[in-house]
């Protein structure tokens, strides 16, 4: 792995990510960060050189040494996991010493995959992360399309493919974030039938060309990267999803209750419909 | 006469209890085997083919028929078919002609693979009280969206769309020219198709001129024989669909006797009446896959670039590497048809022994496809061997955009599957152009009755969606976790890229 970090690029820090054996979580992997710089001079033609060649040295980690797992890979992030209670994992991490202006937070009930840390969310590719409550019943389209692409999935997770769908449709195809929903969670043809021309054609070029990223069955997801958040549900709602604000905080939940255990004193609480999503972006 | 006669294939016994000598039956059989004669209903069971037509015509039910009423010493090796092929060809010297698909009991790969439903973790999705979509386009996809941001926040699209088929449902009916079915077979499949909102395929027959208020829902067929196609002809159609191949007889041409050129065929099609429309096996301007490539362009810019263009092969051994090429030639879409599609006339040694199935074809079409990242560009569409609802969800599964169904279609407007369209004298009126034959089907009803098998099927397919927590065809696309393999051996698995049950 350190031949393949210095064949891109130079590794300007390395560690051990500090834990704490709390007794309360099995140890079952080292985790370890590197800071790492990528030669840019490296992807001439890429038009994000520095994301490419991170993408490409987390999938060639992920799908070809065995023992090693790249699951945190951004700029200012940091995804911690493990296979526990949330305050565990937490405290495991000694999450006291970080500071953050955006988290994100899930606690899962495995059913379809494995319950293995690896498999915790969030699923995380350069800045986006991805935590995600339901079942995604195209996973096997979503997965070929975004495979065709140069991605791997390798979590054994449904989850894992908005972000690398995500990171496609707005980083590489360069969509703002609601067209990028409207690609992934579309109106349907109905409506889309019924809205102004330039609108209907907007929406129809965007349904024809990502077909293949459209994802169905139940879900509510949340992705953020650095500046932005970005929560969304399938297109008929069958997962629940509630927006709180409090001053100038946004709080994104699949309950009321998390965000009143938050924030007691949350100002607005509200529910999108199907397919509109809830942004919130980071003002400095 | 060292061969003798040999066994007939069919007894027709006729209950004289039953029988009032109404005469139905004699009227009704095309092919000869009721007489009557002083008053007495004479059989001759050797000229039976089984097509039904004197059972469905009979008001006593006083008809049965018997498959090879005499038996053969078994042999599970030397079987009737085979000696029966030999006793032919011992008498005539000459290649074995017949009709329909594929004969010969290969396993059907669909009747392996079973679908999944959602089950708890997941909900299914009831299409009586959601949304459902069917509505599948079938054409040119950009591989990305190109845009400019204005400074007010809106956005202009600078990607145009090629111009794609609209289909509500991802189910049209495949090419069966005129001159090999009647016109009013013809346009029972027309007027259905335009009821339904979808397509249907002319074959290499031309565009006869009843069927042109039907146009806009027909896409006009060039094959190596380029009967009937002139400008017009390719302007009328909503799409233009090159033939390199057929599922039923990959690597030769087609033939049309010239009985069944009549002053109608012999005008569509643009040749002299009663002369036999014969096609070639290559098309004798296309000697690569750079000449496919001018073929296709020239026929965009004859058309102004208005219409899609197809490209159909045969499903053979190569043909994913085959239709990547063609995905490259600017065609719109891909049409891959499979062993097991019909013909109204094959060389029986192809019809059963050459090609491979549609389902394996159309796993490694679009794996290719995928693998250089160009599947979503362009339309495949699967052909031969769909018989049902399920087959149309499956091969969706595998891979495909929408189907093609040819032999359904026709069981629709009462075909039995006698396979002897080579004969022409189809007793259903599908296969003929003998006017009595012909006037026996009513486009009106025949219509209705298509229309009736495309929504059943299309409410089927749309439980089958929802149970499969599944609302928009596009997510059942290329979906293979959606399947299970049932005692499939492992290398069809990887082909097909799907589990074992239980996996």
């Amino acid at each position: 792995m350190d031949s393949l970090l210095s064949e891109w690029g130079t590794v300007v820090h390395d560690e051990e990510i500090p834990t704490i054996d709390h007794g309360k979580i099995r140890k079952v992997h080292t985790p370890w960060r590197y800071f790492f710089k990528p030669d840019t001079t490296l992807m001439p033609h890429s038009a994000s050189p520095e994301e490419d060649i991170v993408t490409h040295i987390v999938m060639k980690i992920n799908t070809t040494i065995p023992g090693v797992l790249v699951f945190s890979s951004g700029k200012n992030i940091g995804v911690f996991k493990a296979s526990g209670w949330p305050e565990d994992v937490a405290d495991f991490y000694r999450i006291q010493d970080y500071k953050g202006y955006l988290w994100l937070g899930h606690n899962r009930y495995p059913t379809n995959t494995p319950g293995w840390w690896g498999g915790a969310h969030p699923f995380n590719l350069l800045d986006w992360s991805v935590v995600h409550n339901g079942e995604i019943t195209s996973y096997g389209t979503n997965r070929r399309y975004i495979e065709s692409y140069g991605y791997h999935c390798t979590m054994y997770t449904d989850t894992e493919v908005v972000a690398y769908l995500v990171d496609l449709l707005v980083r590489r195809h360069g969509l703002p974030e609601e067209l990028a929903v409207k690609a992934l969670a579309p109106p349907f043809w109905d409506e889309i039938d019924t809205l102004p021309e330039k609108e209907r054609i907007l929406n129809t070029a965007i349904r024809l060309t990502y077909g293949p990223a459209l994802m169905n069955g139940p879900f509510a997801i949340v992705v953020a990267n650095e500046n932005s958040i970005l929560g969304f549900t399938d297109r008929i709602k069958l997962r629940p999803l509630v927006c709180g604000e409090y001053g100038d905080r946004l709080y994104i939940s699949s309950e009321e209750a998390a965000i009143r255990t938050m924030e007691p004193h949350v100002e607005k609480i509200s529910m999108p419909r199907a397919g509109s999503p809830i942004i919130g972006r980071v003002i400095v | 006469m060292s061969i003798g006669t040999y066994p007939p294939k069919f007894g027709v016994r006729v209950d004289p209890e039953q029988c009032m000598l109404c005469g139905r039956c004699v009227e009704n059989c095309s092919y000869g085997v009721f007489r009557m004669e002083e008053g007495r209903l004479k059989v001759n069971s050797r000229n039976c083919v089984a097509c039904h037509r004197c059972l469905a015509m009979c008001p006593r039910d006083a008809i049965t028929i018997r498959e090879r009423p005499v038996d053969y010493r078994s042999h599970p090796l030397w079987t009737p078919q085979v000696r029966e092929a030999i006793f032919n060809q011992a008498k005539t010297g000459k290649i074995i002609v017949a009709g329909m698909g594929n004969a010969l009991p290969y396993p059907v790969i669909f009747d392996h693979l079973v679908l999944d439903a959602c089950q708890v973790t997941n909900p299914s999705i009831d299409p009586l009280r959601e949304p459902m979509e069917l509505r599948t386009y079938i054409g040119k996809k950009p591989s990305r969206i190109e845009l400019v941001k204005r400074g007010n926040g809106e956005v202009d699209l600078l990607t145009s769309l090629s111009p794609n088929l609209k289909l509500e449902t991802p189910i049209m009916i495949g090419h069966m020219s005129y001159g090999a079915i009647s016109l009013n077979a013809q346009m029972s499949l027309a007027r259905a198709v335009s009821e339904i909102g979808t397509y249907m395929g002319t074959g290499e027959g031309g565009l006869h001129e009843s069927l042109y208020p039907y146009q806009d829902h027909m896409i006009v067929q060039i094959a190596s024989g380029r009967f009937g196609v002139d400008i017009d002809y390719l302007e009328r159609g909503a799409a233009i669909e090159i033939k390199i191949g057929q599922g039923a007889k990959p690597g030769i041409g087609g033939h049309l006797p010239g009985e069944k050129v009549n002053q109608e065929v012999s005008m569509t099609r643009m040749i002299p009446k009663g002369s036999d429309a014969i096609s070639p096996a290559p098309h004798h301007d296309i000697y690569s896959i750079e000449d496919l490539k001018q073929l296709v362009r020239s026929l965009k810019e004859a058309t102004e670039w208005k219409k899609p263009v197809f490209v159909k092969i045969a499903a053979v051994h190569n043909s994913a590497a085959i239709a990547a090429g063609i995905a490259r030639s600017s065609a719109d879409a891909i049409v891959i048809d499979g062993f097991r599609g019909g013909t109204g006339a094959a060389p029986r040694v192809f019809r059963d022994h050459v090609g491979i199935p549609v389902e394996a074809a159309i796993a490694s079409v679009d794996a290719k496809l995928r693998q250089q990242g160009i599947r979503n560009e362009v339309s495949i569409i699967a052909s031969g061997g769909i018989r049902e609802s399920a087959d149309v969800a499956k091969i969706i599964a595998l891979g495909a955009d929408a189907v093609y169904i040819g032999t359904a279609a026709l069981v629709a407007l009462g075909c039995r599957v006698c396979g002897t369209c080579n004969r022409g004298v189809c007793a259903w009126g599908i296969a003929t152009q003998r006017e009595d034959l012909v006037k026996r089907l009513d486009p009106a009803i025949g219509s209705q009755q298509i229309i009736n098998l495309v929504h059943g099927w299309t409410d089927e397919l749309a439980e089958l969606m929802g149970a499969a927590g599944i609302n928009s065809i596009e997510s059942l696309r290329g979906n293979r976790d959606r399947l299970r393999s049932y005692m499939l051996d492992s290398a069809l698995m990887d082909v097909l890229d799907v589990k074992s049950v239980g996996a």
